[in-house]
């Protein structure tokens, strides 16, 4: 384990190791390295949960906004204590378990949901290092870990033994690993340029935001990543004016906290991987922080969830398969193959590509995503094909027998 | 403006076409006969003159005597209105041929007649009950209906 | 090896989020496929044609409110209009302004209801309902400086309406007028080009005008089939001869033709409320009419083009205080006849967005 985590210092593994050693005799590494684990899993657990209460009151304060109303706000200043409301809501509900589900797995889904959730925020480089540790292959990592909860999703819709419950669970399934497909190879992309897997060493590549690079796999991996979390446009997992719930329709008290806890850890998950792989991570400008700089950017992207949330129905469920395997794969198959041709040609050394190299890369990479864009909306596009124009249809003639149209004309004159 | 036909005007063509249907009529209603009821509706839909293409609604009224259906038919094309009633004797099991198969808007109406007023509508494909539930006992809209 | 799969057959409601109200579909699944529709209504039926016989003519005007309880308007304007076809009384001409403003300003708020759902529907995550119900709010209270009510209004009476407008209603309803289309421009800015809105309406659940007319369908939907039907126009009744609009149609009969002529019947009503405040006069609103209404003729029929469709009611009368027997043309009841037939072959997503497209009031089709 110790070999894999490549340790900095600061407040992270290797500083916290370091100063137990200190005073603990040699035979008891063991020791300090569990109580290392245990101190940073309470940590990096915490921060997560309580970020995610924010995320939750934040959301919902954003959405008022974008529909002219107030939102939360009785519950402490600005309604900030709202998600504990929530919380002591949903725990003191009964815990149910309907009549023949599947009852341990049933239990084990909201676990097997949340566990990779957090797991993923132990590489998540905030500052330097990461707070658990720098994995070197940490890029493929989070898309192992983040592929779980597709499986917990099949697990709750399946022991629930509801057919709304079902259907969620499936179109899950089927919509989750086609996703997976665009958003991997889209990674794929960001690791040939910045020639590494570890997360920390691609923000340390970015000497120019890979937003700017690689415009195209931004765009790919958000709308990737947005149906991954199944939020609007792609919310039909759980879409509730169908399904009522989606896959946790028959869930309450604390299994129902834990699922929607992970359902809004995911937007988190995915800002702050947005944030690590396309805006530079931490690295900012001025005497700000670095965690700062993140958090900072991680909101920005959240804001933008937010707003798409607030502002597009929802698309079928063959037409989100459709998006995934004729929309974004094409795409991100496209950005592969420029992106690759231009690394070989400036092929990188040992200190990775220059910035003129990025520069470069830029112009002609936003080239590409103009024209790949233009090319796939004119293809899959709506607002082009033209509706004939009304034609009254000779069935009916309500102006037969009425001299409604010649008083019109009389009032028009008298006029 | 929507003009009524006038009872006469109907009458005289019915009767031409479909011969024996016509019980007696008045300035704006017809009574037909209910063994012709469907042969008077098909006519009536694919007259040319006529033209009534439009159901508008199916009204069942008890008159404890016997019970009375009353169809509004309406012509988009002509904006003519026609009015056509049906008495119906007795109380127990009474069959009316049922005029789905030349309007389909009658069958969610023909359906609602025999719940509420206990209409039977033969060769409806669906003779169910639709406001209230199955088993329900009586029909609420007669006049003897004992709460 | 092949794959066994079976038909899964699931109740949608009678509670769920997108039936609009307790209403049921037994609806078998291929997959995600719609292979067999039952529509199963009824958990709202209040017996109103029943109680109707038991009580007076002013009295009935408060049930047909809790007909389509998101139409009151339109229900009291049909209602008191058939009563007046059977009686003769005659309304003022101030009062049938009052009720052609009361009632367009009711079809707005209906037709923004429909709109606003029909997209919660669509999935858009409450942002144009909450734009819909924002403008739906200024019409309800103006509702109330007319009758002290907001959705049940009974506002209308036998012989004209309740009571003039006060005083500080027209400037509410200047106000109305002159912001809403900036507004419905912005709705529609949201809406109408949206590229996912229009992938999920399009071409979706077509309906054509033969099939329209056959099965009697009325209203914003027979209209979206390209046929062009409106009562208003076809038997004018208060003072629509007087006023100059449109009858806005649809090109194809498909979801978003039946989203698009609600929008277009919006602004065709304002512009009908434009004309009626020009045109409005003083004098009295409402005629002398006896309380106990005992009308001479036998029976009536009188079809009103309520945003739902054409609403109407047939009075048989024996002379009595009270009704011998009222029956109710419900729109959304009769236009749920061709539901099984638009449903069919669609997905589950589909299914939801053209039952909303359809904008029935449970409240309505149970009676």
């Amino acid at each position: 384990m110790t070999e894999i985590l490549i340790l900095r210092s600061g407040f992270d593994f290797n500083g916290i190791y370091g100063f137990f050693d200190e005073f603990m005799p040699d035979s008891l590494d063991w020791l300090v390295f569990l109580i290392t684990s245990l101190i940073l899993a309470i940590v990096i657990i915490n921060a997560v949960v309580l970020s995610t209460a924010l995320l939750t009151w934040f959301e919902r304060r954003l959405l008022g906004r974008f529909q002219s109303r107030l939102g939360p706000n009785r519950w402490g200043p600005f309604g900030l204590l709202q998600p504990i409301a929530d919380l002591v809501s949903l725990l003191t509900k009964e815990d149910t378990i309907p009549e023949g589900a599947d009852k341990p797995i049933f239990t084990l889904a909201p676990i097997v949901f949340l566990a990779p959730a957090l797991i993923v925020f132990s590489v998540i480089p905030l500052h330097g290092g990461s707070f658990l540790g720098n994995l070197n292959v940490g890029l493929i990592f989070v898309i192992a870990i983040t592929s779980i909860n597709t499986l917990a999703v099949f697990m709750a819709g399946w022991s629930s033994l509801n057919k709304y419950a079902m259907f969620g669970a499936m179109r899950a399934v089927a919509m989750l690993i086609s996703y997976e497909i665009p958003m991997g190879i889209t990674v794929v992309a960001v690791a040939l340029v910045a020639q590494t897997l570890g997360l920390s060493d691609v923000v340390l590549a970015q000497d120019i935001p890979y937003i700017l690079v690689m415009p195209l796999a931004f765009l790919v991996f958000i709308t990737a990543a947005s149906a991954e979390m199944s939020r609007t446009p792609f919310d039909l997992i759980e879409s509730d004016s169908e399904l009522g719930a989606g896959y946790h329709t028959e869930y309450s008290g604390a299994k129902f906290a834990l699922l929607q806890l992970t359902e809004f850890m995911a937007p988190i998950i995915v800002a702050a991987l947005v944030t690590t792989l396309f805006l530079s991570g931490w690295r900012g400008y001025g005497p700000i922080p670095g965690p700062v700089w993140f958090v900072i950017k991680t909101f920005i992207v959240l804001f933008g969830f937010v707003w798409i949330r607030a502002s597009w129905p929802r698309l079928r469920v063959d037409q989100i398969m459709g998006l995934a395997w004729k929309g974004l794969l094409p795409l991100s198959i496209i950005n592969l193959f420029v992106v690759a041709i231009e690394v070989f040609i400036f092929n990188p050394g040992e200190n990775g590509l220059s910035t003129t190299d990025l520069w470069i890369m830029t112009g002609v990479n936003w080239g590409v995503t103009i024209i790949a864009i233009f090319a796939i909306f004119n293809l899959l596009g709506q607002s082009k094909s033209e509706r004939p124009v009304p034609v009254i249809s000779p069935l009916a003639n309500m102006y037969a027998n009425t001299n409604t149209v010649k008083k019109i004309t009389d009032l028009a004159e008298a006029e | 403006m929507s003009i009524p036909i006038t009872g006469e005007k109907a009458a005289i063509r019915i009767k031409q076409n479909v011969p024996d249907s016509v019980v007696v009529f008045d300035d704006t209603n017809v009574w037909v006969e209910v063994d012709k009821l469907l042969d008077v509706c098909s006519f009536l839909k694919d007259d040319v003159e006529l033209d009534m293409q439009f159901l508008n609604s199916i009204s069942a009224v008890d008159y404890i005597e016997y019970f009375e259906l009353v169809y509004h038919l309406r012509s988009l094309r002509n904006n003519t209105t026609l009015v056509i009633k049906a008495k119906c004797f007795g109380r127990e099991n009474i069959t009316v041929p049922s005029v789905t198969s030349v309007w389909k808007g009658a069958e969610l109406q023909e359906r609602e007649a025999w719940d509420l007023m206990g209409i039977k509508f033969s060769k409806h494909p669906n003779m169910k009950r639709i406001l209230l539930w199955e088993g329900f006992p009586g029909h609420p809209l007669r006049k003897d209906f004992i709460r | 090896m092949p794959i066994n799969t079976q038909p899964v057959t699931i109740n949608l409601g009678p509670q769920h989020p997108s039936t609009h109200g307790v209403f049921r579909l037994r609806v078998t699944f291929d997959g995600e496929q719609v292979i067999d529709v039952e529509p199963v209504f009824g958990y709202l039926h209040r017996g109103t044609e029943k109680l109707a016989e038991e009580r007076n003519y002013v009295q009935i005007v408060t049930l047909t409110d809790r007909l389509d309880y998101v139409a009151a308007m339109t229900n009291n304007l049909a209602y008191v209009r058939t009563v007046e076809s059977l009686t003769g009384i005659e309304v003022p001409e101030r009062g049938m302004y009052l009720r052609v403003i009361s009632s367009e300003l009711q079809r707005i708020a209906s037709h923004l209801i429909a709109t606003g759902f029909l997209l919660d529907e669509l999935g858009a995550f409450h942002t144009p309902l909450i734009y819909c119900f924002r403008e739906r709010e200024r019409i309800l209270e103006m509702f109330e400086m007319l009758c002290g009510a907001r959705i049940t209004v009974s506002y209308m009476r036998p012989g004209g309406v309740l009571q003039d407008a006060p005083t500080d209603f027209w400037p509410r309803l200047d106000d109305f007028l002159t912001s809403m289309p900036g507004y419905l421009d912005e709705l529609e800015g949201l809406i109408t080009e949206n590229e996912v809105v229009l992938a999920r309406t399009r071409d979706l659940g077509i309906l054509s005008a033969q099939d329209a007319i056959n099965a009697s369908i009325t209203g914003p939907v027979l209209r979206a089939t390209g046929v062009q039907w409106d009562l208003r126009k076809a038997e004018p009744h208060e003072v629509y001869d007087r006023l100059d609009f449109d009858v806005p149609i649809g090109s194809v009969g498909d979801t978003f033709d039946r989203y698009y002529v609600r929008i277009q019947e919006i602004r065709q009503s304002l512009r009908m409320i434009q004309q009626c405040v020009a045109q409005i006069e003083p004098g009295p609103v409402r005629s002398k009419a006896p309380y106990f209404i005992r009308p001479d003729s036998v029976d009536a029929y009188v079809g009103t083009e309520s945003p739902k469709g054409e609403l109407g009611f047939y009075i048989v009368s024996d002379g009595g205080i009270s009704p011998y027997r009222m029956h109710i043309r419900a729109p959304s009841f009769i236009n749920l006849t061709v539901l099984r037939e638009l449903l069919i072959g669609w997905k589950l997503a589909d299914l939801i967005v053209i039952f909303g497209s359809l904008d029935i009031v449970v409240g309505e089709v149970d009676r």
